[in-house]
C-alpha cells in the first residue's frame, strides 16, 4: 500500500521539525566551538568566520589528551569486564542445569532494584581502603558485575540449539571448551551490541569518576569537561564547547555505526 | 532368571541414578564456578555496600565515614525534621513528574513518526537516538549555554516575541523546570531506540487486516499499537522511573542543586552530606530511603504490569 501524498509531506514536516529541535543543541555546541569569540558574545548564530583556536586552547590548557587516553582504558576495561562476567553467568543459566540455578537467576534480578547511588559511601570507602583511589581498577572494578548483559545474552544462548550441547558432550567437549568455541562465535552480535552499550555507558559516567579521581593521574574526560566548564571564565564558551565536542565525538560515532545492533540488541534483552 | 533380571534392573537403574547424581553435583560444581565472578563482583560492589549502608544509617561516623557512636533512629530522625531533606524529597519527586511523562510522550511521538517506510527515514532515527550517545557532562554544557541568561538561544528567542529574559537556573521558581527539559533532552535517545524497537516488532499483518475492515489512523494507533507495545512502555516508564531518581550529574554541572535547594535531588543531597560535610550517619540513611522508594517502585510496576501489559 503506498502512502498518499498529503500524509508523507505531513510525516516529512513532523520529522524534520522534530531532527530540528533534537539536534540543536549539539548543533549550536559544533558551531560556536568554531566561531571566535566576539562571534558567541554578540549572539551569532551562524558564524561569520572559523577557527580552530578554541581546540588548540582546549588541549593547551588542559591535559585533554590524557583525560581521553584514560576514559578510553578505563572504558575499554570496564567493556571486556562486563562480556567476561556476563557470558560467563550466561552461560551457567543457559546450558547448566543444576540445583538452585533458579534461585541464583532470581537474586540476579534483585540486584537491578539495589541502585549503584544508594551504594555510593560503602563503595567509595572500599575503593579507598584498597588503595584503588586515582587507579584505573578503582574506576572500573565497581562495574565489571552486570545483570542486564547477562539477560542480554542469556536470551540470545538459548537460541543455540539445545542438540548441538549434547552432541559436544557426547563428542567429549568440555563446558569450557564448548563455551569458548562454539557459543562466543556463534553469539558475537550479540556480544558486540553488549560491548557497545558497555562502552557507551562507561564513557559517559560522571558520579563514579567524580568520587575516584582525586588529581589529574587517572581524571576522565567528563571530569576533565566539569573542570572545564567551572574553571574556565565565563566567557570562553568557544573552548567550553570545544571541549564538550570532543568528548561527545567518539560515542556519537560509535552510535552512528552500531544504532542499528544496538537498538535489535537492546530490545531484545530488555523484554523476552 | 527373573530374580537376576529383576536384580541386574535394579543393579543398572542404581547405577544411572548414580550416574545422575554425579552429573548433577558436577554441573552444581561447573555453573557455580561459571557463576563465581559475577557473585563475588556484586557481593563486593552491591550487596555489601547496600548491608552496609543500611549499618552506617544507625551510626555517627568520623570524617572518614568508620562508625562511632550508635545512635539507633536518629539519623532517620533527624533527616525527616529537615526542611533541606524533606525538601529535597519534594524536588525528587516534583522532578520525577516533570521527567518521566515528558520522556515517554516525546520519544513515543517520535517512535511513531520514525516508524513509517519512508526515504531516509535512517537518518532521522539516527537524530533522534543521538542523545543516547551525549554524556551528561556534555548535554549540561550544551544546555548551561542554551539556558545562559542573555546570550542563550531560549532568551534570544523569547526576546523576538518582546518576552522577558528568564532566569531559566538561577530564578528558583524555574530552575527545576529547565533541569527537567535538559534531562528530558538526554533520555529521548535511549527511550526513542527503545519504543522504536518494540513498534518494529508489531506483526504488520495486525495493520493490513485492520487495513481492510477501514480503520482510521488514530483508530490502529488506539486499538493495536499501544497495546501491543504496552510491554515495551511498561519497560521504559521503569527505567525513566529509575534513572529519574538517580539523577545526579545535570544538578552538579547546572546548578549544584540551587537556587535556595530547588534542584537539590536526593542523590545530590547524599552526595553534598557524605562527600562535602562528610555525615555519612545520616548520609547513608538518605540512600536508605533512595533504596526503600526504588524497592517499592520496581516492586509495584512489577505487579501492576502483570495485570495490565499485554504480551503477544
Amino acid at each position: 500500500m503506498t502512502m498518499p501524498f498529503y500524509k508523507k509531506v505531513v510525516l516529512y514536516l513532523l520529522l524534520s521539525v522534530s531532527a530540528f529541535f533534537i539536534f540543536a543543541p549539539a548543533i549550536m555546541a559544533l558551531l560556536m566551538s568554531f566561531m571566535p569569540g566576539e562571534q558567541i558574545l554578540t549572539g551569532t548564530i551562524i558564524p561569520k568566520s572559523f577557527t580552530l583556536e578554541h581546540y588548540r586552547q582546549a588541549f593547551e590548557r588542559f591535559p585533554l589528551l590524557s583525560y581521553l587516553t584514560n576514559s578510553l582504558l578505563v572504558s575499554l576495561l570496564i567493556m571486556a569486564g562486563q562480556l567476561l562476567l556476563s557470558s560467563l553467568a550466561a552461560y551457567a543459566f543457559v546450558f547448566l542445569e543444576f540445583k538452585g540455578r533458579d534461585a541464583l537467576f532470581f537474586l540476579f534480578i534483585a540486584t537491578m532494584m539495589i541502585p549503584f547511588e544508594a551504594s555510593i559511601i560503602p563503595n567509595f570507602q572500599t575503593i579507598r581502603d584498597l588503595n584503588f583511589l586515582n587507579t584505573y581498577t578503582g574506576l572500573s572494578l565497581p562495574f565489571f558485575a552486570m545483570a542486564f548483559g547477562t539477560f542480554l545474552l542469556r536470551q540470545n544462548f538459548k537460541q543455540i540449539p539445545k542438540e548441538l550441547k549434547e552432541a559436544s558432550e557426547i563428542a567429549g567437549m568440555g563446558d569450557l571448551k564448548f563455551y569458548l568455541t562454539v557459543v562466543l562465535p556463534v553469539a558475537k552480535t550479540s556480544l558486540v551490541t553488549l560491548g557497545v552499550y558497555g562502552f557507551l555507558s562507561a564513557w559517559n559516567m560522571y558520579l563514579w569518576p567524580l568520587l575516584a579521581t582525586t588529581d589529574d593521574s587517572v581524571r576522565t574526560v567528563q571530569i576533565g569537561l566539569k573542570q572545564l566548564q567551572s574553571q574556565e571564565q565565563l566567557n570562553e564558551w568557544g573552548v567550553i564547547m570545544a571541549g564538550g565536542i570532543i568528548v561527545v565525538l567518539p560515542t556519537l560515532i560509535l552510535l552512528f555505526l552500531g544504532q542499528k545492533k544496538l537498538q535489535k540488541g537492546l530490545t531484545e534483552g530488555a523484554l523476552k | 532368571m527373573n530374580e537376576a533380571a529383576v536384580s541386574l534392573g535394579s543393579d543398572a537403574a542404581k547405577l544411572i541414578e548414580k550416574a545422575k547424581k554425579q552429573r548433577r553435583t558436577k554441573n552444581l560444581i561447573k555453573g557455580l564456578l561459571f557463576l563465581l565472578p559475577s557473585l563475588v563482583f556484586f557481593s563486593i560492589f552491591l550487596f555489601y555496600p547496600m548491608i552496609r549502608t543500611v549499618y552506617l544509617s544507625f551510626f555517627l561516623t568520623n570524617a572518614s565515614g568508620a562508625p562511632t557512636v550508635f545512635v539507633g533512629l536518629d539519623n532517620f530522625a533527624q533527616i525527616f525534621s529537615s526542611p533541606l531533606f524533606l525538601k529535597s524529597l519534594k524536588t525528587t519527586f516534583l522532578f520525577v513528574l516533570y521527567t518521566v511523562p515528558g520522556t515517554i510522550v516525546i520519544s513515543l511521538f517520535l517512535a511513531v513518526i520514525a516508524n513509517e517506510k519512508l526515504r531516509g527515514i535512517g537518518m532521522f532515527r539516527t537524530i533522534f537516538s543521538s542523545t543516547m550517545g551525549i554524556s551528561v557532562a556534555a548535554a549540561s554544557v550544551f544546555w548551561m549555554f542554551l539556558f545562559h541568561p542573555t546570550m542563550g538561544w531560549l532568551n534570544q528567542f523569547l526576546s523576538i516575541f518582546g518576552v522577558e529574559a528568564i532566569g531559566w537556573l538561577t530564578d528558583p521558581k524555574w530552575a527545576l523546570l529547565s533541569v527537567s527539559i535538559s534531562t528530558i533532552w538526554m533520555n529521548i535517545g535511549f527511550t526513542f531506540l527503545i519504543l522504536l524497537g518494540g513498534l518494529q516488532s508489531i506483526d504488520s499483518y495486525l495493520y493490513e487486516s485492520a487495513d481492510i475492515d477501514g480503520a482510521g489512523y488514530f483508530y490502529k494507533l488506539r486499538r493495536i499499537t499501544i497495546p501491543m507495545l504496552s510491554p515495551t512502555l511498561f519497560f521504559v516508564v521503569t527505567v525513566t522511573l529509575i534513572n529519574a531518581f538517580q539523577t545526579f550529574g545535570q544538578v552538579d554541572m547546572l546548578t549544584r542543586g540551587g537556587p535556595q535547594n530547588e534542584t537539590s535531588v536526593i542523590v545530590y543531597s547524599i552526595y553534598r552530606d557524605a562527600f562535602v560535610n562528610y555525615q555519612y550517619g545520616t548520609a547513608s540513611a538518605q540512600a536508605v530511603i533512595l533504596f526503600v522508594i526504588i524497592l517499592g517502585l520496581t516492586l509495584l510496576q512489577f505487579k501492576l504490569g502483570e495485570r495490565k501489559v499485554h504480551y503477544q
